[in-house]
């Protein structure tokens, strides 16, 4: 406990620097409000607009959840398939690599096109961004339980649902975890490039992106360093709130949950 | 009138392997275990002494010939039989308690019925104290105690071990090798058990039986006559280091054929 407060007081410290020596770059190289607003100016584009920097974090946050909630419960039932034959996977598995590579920037205006613009695109394409690493996690998860503890249950003539449910899936438990710590980044990306496209969902109101998109054009650097921070503080909520269930769930069984005790 | 001729627990007839590539793991093995017996089988690396478990348990099929399980083919005979791994094989999400429920789980055990056999024989292997642990606090020993609980759990007649205390440091071994003696006693189980270790074989054994590998055949079988129940003072008494040596001379002559 002493060396966590230690370590957060350090971040403190690195991050009272940083302010610190970006003032020093505005003071030096007097450089304009409008190309890097100074931090205290950031800080008040924060307070004054923070009802409407608050909509737009919301409306970010629900597109993410959504998107990563869905690509949690579509990606483990396609890593369920994946994990019943070999076969299958080698058939399937090259797509979901393709779900990895392709362009978010690339499909985001397709989707646009097909489904229209608004709340759901995003989340759809927040949903899209992040499903490969779920996939691809939990299938290696469900797929890489020792040949004797198998053997075990089929000693004991337990069907196929039993080896799965009683044994493939508790044992994905923590790959599926690494999925969705993974996931929960690129999925705020995803929400957050998908609202550069879609622009306002709502009147006069739309997500981080879409505010960013707007702030920017009319040369608002100040609140676009505020979204900026929004956007931030996002990621940083959904990797906290994934790190607490992963402890949650696993703290009591799995070692790379056991808080280490020697340096 | 009919004659009564005791069924064996295991009857190997003719039994050979071949492993992908057409290597032979073993070759025209005859081999009967009576019921009641404790026989050890014991041969240089590369004989088949794993697979020769694999074959009674069903999880892997012979090449040629046949296999009997109470007279019944292995996988019929799953019922009876328990199989204890090299490694402990926890369930490391589950207890203690419920790593020894799970072989009565899959078995379709109601669960007041579970808690009263598993806590009965935790009580058994001395692991009483630890029911609500989770393996990872667990040292080596008491691991491989709870795998003996889960696999005594479903009341087998036939216990198969695969080299089950090969990881452990010598006092533990010998410390569970005294404890499975006492199990067995009271339970009556047949024992089939695959080990490296002479002494330990000499130890737990009704018989032992030495393979010869490249292929696995059956080179010798020593009936080990010690007197029963045997106590950690057995391992000091010149008869056991007499058949200590003749089991380690019989695997030398295996070894060098």
């Amino acid at each position: 406990m002493k060396r966590r407060l230690i370590t957060l007081a350090d971040a403190l410290a690195v991050f009272g620097a940083l302010l610190l020596l970006w003032q020093l770059v505005l003071w030096i190289f007097r450089v304009p409000r409008f190309m890097l607003p100074s931090p205290w100016a950031v800080a008040r584009a924060i307070e004054a607009r923070f009802p409407s920097l608050a909509t737009s974090f919301a409306i970010t946050a629900e597109e993410t959840l959504g998107g990563l909630l869905a690509s949690i419960v579509v990606g483990v039932a396609v890593a369920l398939i994946f994990a019943q034959s070999r076969w299958v996977r080698r058939m399937l598995y090259p797509y979901t690599l393709l779900l990895q590579t392709v362009p978010i920037v690339a499909i985001a205006p397709l989707i646009l096109m097909w489904v229209g613009a608004g709340t759901f695109s995003v989340t759809l394409i927040a949903f899209i961004i992040s499903l490969a690493p779920i996939i691809a996690n939990t299938t290696q998860g469900l797929v890489s339980v020792d040949e004797n503890l198998v053997h075990l249950f089929l000693m004991h003539n337990a069907p196929r649902s039993q080896v799965l449910f009683k044994l493939r899936l508790p044992h994905a438990v923590p790959a599926l975890f690494v999925g969705i710590r993974i996931a929960s980044g690129i999925a705020v990306i995803g929400a957050i490039t998908g609202e550069l496209y879609a622009g306002s969902s709502r009147v006069g109101q739309g997500g981080l992106g879409y505010s960013i998109l707007y702030a920017s054009s009319q040369l608002q650097t100040d609140y676009l360093f505020a979204l900026v921070v929004a956007a931030t503080v996002l990621g940083f909520s959904f990797f906290f709130v994934v790190m607490f269930f992963e402890w949650y769930f696993l703290h009591r069984w799995h070692e790379s949950a056991r808080t280490p005790e020697v340096e | 009138m009919t004659l009564h001729v005791a069924v064996p627990e295991v009857e190997f007839t003719g039994v050979g392997k071949l492993f992908g590539h057409g290597r032979a793991v073993l070759e025209a093995v005859d081999l009967i275990v009576q019921k009641g017996e404790f026989v050890s089988i014991i041969g240089p690396s590369g004989c088949g002494k794993s697979t020769i478990l694999k074959l009674i348990s069903g999880l892997v099929l012979p090449t040629t010939g046949t296999i009997r399980v109470d007279g019944m083919t292995p996988k019929n005979a799953r019922e009876t039989v328990s199989y204890i791994f090299q490694d402990p094989t926890l369930l490391p999400w589950r207890t203690v308690q419920q790593n020894v429920a799970l072989s009565l789980e899959l078995e379709g055990v109601c669960s007041h019925r579970r808690q009263e056999k598993t806590s009965a024989l935790l009580e058994l292997v001395g692991l009483r104290l630890v029911v609500d642990a989770y393996p990872r606090e667990l040292s080596g020993g008491m691991k491989m105690r709870v795998s003996i609980a889960r696999a005594l759990a479903t009341s087998p007649r036939l216990l198969l071990m695969d080299e089950p205390f090969a990881a452990l440091d010598e006092m533990s071994r010998d410390h569970l090798n005294e404890e499975l003696l006492r199990l067995r006693l009271e339970q009556k189980w047949t024992a089939v058990f695959v080990t490296h270790s002479v002494a330990e074989a000499v130890f737990l054994s009704t018989r032992i039986v030495v393979l010869k590998p490249n292929p696995g055949r059956v080179y010798a079988s020593i009936p080990i006559d010690l007197p029963q129940p045997r106590s950690a003072a057995a391992r000091s008494t010149p008869e056991f280091e007499a058949l200590v040596a003749e089991v380690a001379h019989a695997l030398r002559g295996a070894r060098a054929q």
